[in-house]
């Protein structure tokens, strides 16, 4: 990629906007839309849920108490600035995280649209037409505004549905909104300046991080609350829908996103093609010794990631653990909410259920990666990189188990990081022993593997025996979470349960450590690998 | 063994596409065999069978000796491949490719790599995204050339490349075959061809059409001819594109009528002769234009 910068004549650099802005919402048909219904089905979820489970006011306030006493509680949700009503509690619950998934949506849609399109060449064929200097980051600006309207109306719809006051609704369905416009100027800015969509995604998504931990530090109420109004997710907290429907906070996320749209207008005009603001450091000359396989290539390609997924799962492990003594003493009333839990896994004592049910979680989540990590292997072979491999000494079986050791291996080291945190933040929130609640936890979350590598094994055979569709990989990770997760709550019958190999793991800590399930489950996952590759063996390549 | 690579009767169907229709392809051991053909003929789809990435619905196909499906692992040792879009990982440098590439088949040869890096004027400290298209050629050039292999399957090797880096390219390739290497180079770039290739086959839509040496491809063609006569030119039934300017005759003929039209035009009274055997691309031409209809649209504009 050469240095010739976008140049359109004076006046014109808007030209083709409309055109890359149809072209965006095209190539995303069908990524955005999954993104708004997502965040929409959970704060339509979240309110459906309260309103059956505190559905008298009383009971509502003592929740709210018991959520104001608890600073572990506070600092991952933000605080309840009404608890009286079910919007309130709606907007406590769904506040921040929506934030959060508004400006993920946003970051990633715009990275998508400006840099990783320059990235790949891709926007210099259209920076060759009619296309005016900043038309592209423009229309990717106004992809995301549209996508955050949609989120913004759907959810104050959702709201409305479910019979909550219209202007609470339509606060709360701004604040995300804003929000995810506020992260979609930031991107803007990350993509000028990192020569790469996977540095400009960090650089956002590292601001995205920052925002949470500043208001959890904020809201975690240590008397420093001015912290919150640091982040643009606290600003979104601070809208207070449902308490004060502060309508004036929403102009704080406007003004952001307008100083840093101006900012990225400015970048993108002061540099080439192609070019970032940051420096770009030089690799190797030469191979390390040990770079000399298909297997050290793979170890190479998906080292990296693992990293990332063990550090975010030990994160989530020390939160979900620390939280636990918070959890008890919230469910310890309510008999309706401690009977879901029991149904989706735990069984005696809310404690014990609590603790499983969040191992479970990490089991679907250790299967979220374990199929990401077996679909490197359509990556590589469908972006043409396999093929010089294999054009090599290199058997295709050696070539997937290179890459196949990660959704093995990986997946354990995965589920012990989640397990050791959340034992060891349990042990210590609950001041009993640490060394028991780690052996705990530890057990609860490495009994998922089985049913992590039973998905494994199944995206497996879907990229081996059906190359030619994409989805194929995750088609059974969708049914095996979708029915574990969402089976009990919507009382769904044993029989549809039992599909999933999550139903039959044994409920850890609490229930009876089973062996059988666990076996017949590794054995189906060993006959569905060896049918898998033999398919592979035997298949056309690329 | 002579033979480096023996394909007979191969077919290849992708659903409703016959990639393959029976093709046929001998390159001899030590031989530049250039296969030309244009876009969507089969070119890469026969160097994949030959690769072993795809299975064959019927015909032969040996590759130095072996069977390229089940033996691919070591037969993969004794050769080295480019493919026409060279992609590489983002995150591993150029050198790191080179040396991952080469070490694959069993290493490469240290001196001949620094040497091919000076040559092909290849930075190998850039990441694999950072690389243009020339440059990401260039990687798979300098691990192929560097490694000391039997055979060398180069799929459209030049696309990409500078003038300059060509001439350097056909040096290599012409070093390869003084080392005794095997060469099959898949091209577009005709100039290429004749100037590297030893024999030549043309595939069109998935079948061998002519194979051969130049020589010997030149002999089934046509001769241009350019004479100024004495007197007014004889109209011939049997030469081709006609075009007669007052004593001036334009014409193409058939290899073996050109000795009845040399004879008939001395009968008038030549002045003066120029005669030109067929280019390389005038034969390529033929067989895509010649006998009409199917030729696909891209052919044409194929040939440079």
């Amino acid at each position: 990629m050469s240095g010739q910068a976008l140049r359109a004549p004076g006046g014109h650099d808007l030209t083709g906007t409309g055109v890359l802005y149809r072209l965006a919402l095209r190539r995303d048909r069908i990524a955005l839309p999954v993104w708004v219904y997502i965040g929409t089905a959970m704060v339509a979820s979240t309110v459906f849920s309260f309103r059956t489970l505190y559905a008298d006011e009383a009971s509502r306030r003592t929740f709210a108490a018991g959520i104001d006493g608890n600073g572990s509680l506070r600092a991952l949700y933000g605080p309840v600035f009404d608890g009286s009503t079910t919007g309130g509690l709606t907007a406590w619950r769904m506040g921040v995280f929506g934030a959060v998934l508004a400006a993920l949506m946003s970051t990633l849609l715009v990275v998508r649209h400006t840099r990783a399109e320059e990235e790949d060449g891709r926007l210099e064929l259209v920076g060759a037409g009619a296309v005016g200097r900043r038309a592209p980051l423009t229309a990717a600006l106004a992809a995301a505004l549209t996508a955050n309207a949609a989120l913004a109306a759907l959810v104050t719809a959702a709201l409305l549905a479910a019979g909550q006051g219209a202007a609470g609704s339509l606060a709360f369905g701004l604040a995300l909104g804003t929000a995810g416009l506020f992260f979609a100027a930031l991107a803007a800015v990350a993509a000028q300046l990192a020569e790469t969509a996977r540095a400009a995604n960090g650089l956002a998504g590292a601001a995205v991080g920052a925002a949470f931990v500043l208001r959890a530090i904020g809201d975690a109420g240590t008397g420093a609350s001015w912290i919150s109004w640091l982040s643009p997710i606290g600003w979104s907290e601070q809208v207070r829908a449902f308490a004060d429907d502060r309508w004036w906070v929403l102009l704080l996320p406007l003004a952001g996103a307008a100083l840093l749209t101006a900012l990225a207008r400015t970048l993108v005009a002061r540099r080439d093609l192609g070019a970032g603001l940051l420096p770009q450091r030089p690799g190797p000359a030469a191979a390390p010794p040990a770079l000399a396989s298909a297997a050290a290539l793979a170890r190479r390609l998906q080292r990296g990631p693992l990293l990332g997924w063990a550090l975010a799962l030990a994160a989530a492990g020390a939160v979900f653990g620390g939280v636990a003594k918070g959890v008890v003493d919230l469910i310890g009333d309510n008999r309706q909410m401690a009977e879901v839990l029991a149904r989706m896994g735990g069984q005696q004592g809310v404690l014990d259920a609590y603790l499983s049910s969040i191992a479970t979680v990490f089991g679907m989540v250790a299967a979220v990666y374990a199929v990401q990590a077996v679909l490197r292997m359509r990556a590589e072979e469908v972006s043409g990189r396999a093929e010089p491999v294999l054009a090599g000494a290199v058997s295709r079986l050696r070539w997937a188990a290179g890459h196949l050791l990660f959704p093995l291996l990986g997946t354990a080291l995965l589920l012990a990081a989640a397990g050791l945190t959340a034992g060891l933040a349990e042990g210590l929130a609950l001041g009993h022993g640490t060394g028991t609640a780690v052996g705990r936890m530890l057990g609860a979350a490495l009994v998922q593997l089985p049913a992590v590598w039973l998905t494994a094994a199944v995206a497996l055979a879907g990229y081996a025996l059906l190359p030619h569709l994409a989805a194929a990989g995750w088609t059974g990770f969708g049914v095996f979470v979708l029915v574990a997760w969402l089976g009990p709550i919507l009382r769904l019958p044993q029989g549809v349960l039992d599909l999933s190999p999550f139903s039959h793991l044994p409920h850890l800590p609490g229930g009876r450590l089973d062996a059988a399930p666990l076996l017949w489950i590794t054995a189906l996952t060993a006959l569905t690998t060896a049918a898998a590759l033999a398919g592979l063996r035997r298949r056309d390549l690329g | 063994m002579t033979t480096a690579i023996s394909v007979s009767g191969l077919v290849k169907t992708f659903g409703r596409t016959r990639a393959l229709d029976g093709l046929d392809l001998t390159v001899e051991q030590g031989e530049v065999h250039g296969f030309l053909g244009p876009n969507g003929s089969g070119k890469s789809t026969t160097i994949r069978v030959l690769l072993g990435l795809l299975r064959a619905d019927s015909g032969t196909a040996v590759l130095l000796g072996g069977d390229p499906w089940r033996d691919a692992v070591p037969l993969h040792r004794r050769l080295a491949y480019v493919p026409g879009d060279v992609t590489l990982w983002r995150n591993l440098s150029g050198g790191e490719a080179i040396d991952l590439l080469g070490r694959l088949r069993g290493g490469l040869d240290p001196a001949r790599r620094a040497a091919l890096l000076e040559r092909f004027e290849l930075d190998p400290t850039k990441k694999g995204r950072t690389y243009s298209k020339g440059n990401r050629q260039k990687v798979a050039l300098v691990a192929a050339f560097a490694s000391d292999v039997d055979l060398l399957i180069l799929d459209e090797p030049t696309s990409g490349l500078d003038p300059l880096m060509e001439e350097v390219f056909r040096d290599c390739v012409t070093e390869a075959r003084d080392r005794g290497a095997t060469v099959l180079l898949s091209s577009h770039i005709l100039s290429e061809v004749e100037a590297l290739c030893d024999r030549v086959s043309i595939i069109r839509a998935g079948r061998t059409v002519e194979t051969g040496t130049l020589a010997d491809l030149r002999h089934l063609t046509r001769t241009s001819i350019d004479a100024e006569l004495a007197g007014p030119p004889p109209r011939p039934d049997y030469v081709h594109d006609l075009a007669v300017d007052g004593h001036r005759l334009r014409c193409q003929v058939d290899t073996d009528r050109l000795g009845e039209l040399l004879t008939a035009l001395n009968a008038v009274g030549l002045r003066t002769l120029t005669s030109r055997p067929p280019t390389l691309e005038e034969l390529f031409l033929r067989h895509y234009e010649g006998d009409g209809g199917a030729t696909e649209p891209s052919a044409a504009a194929v040939v440079r």
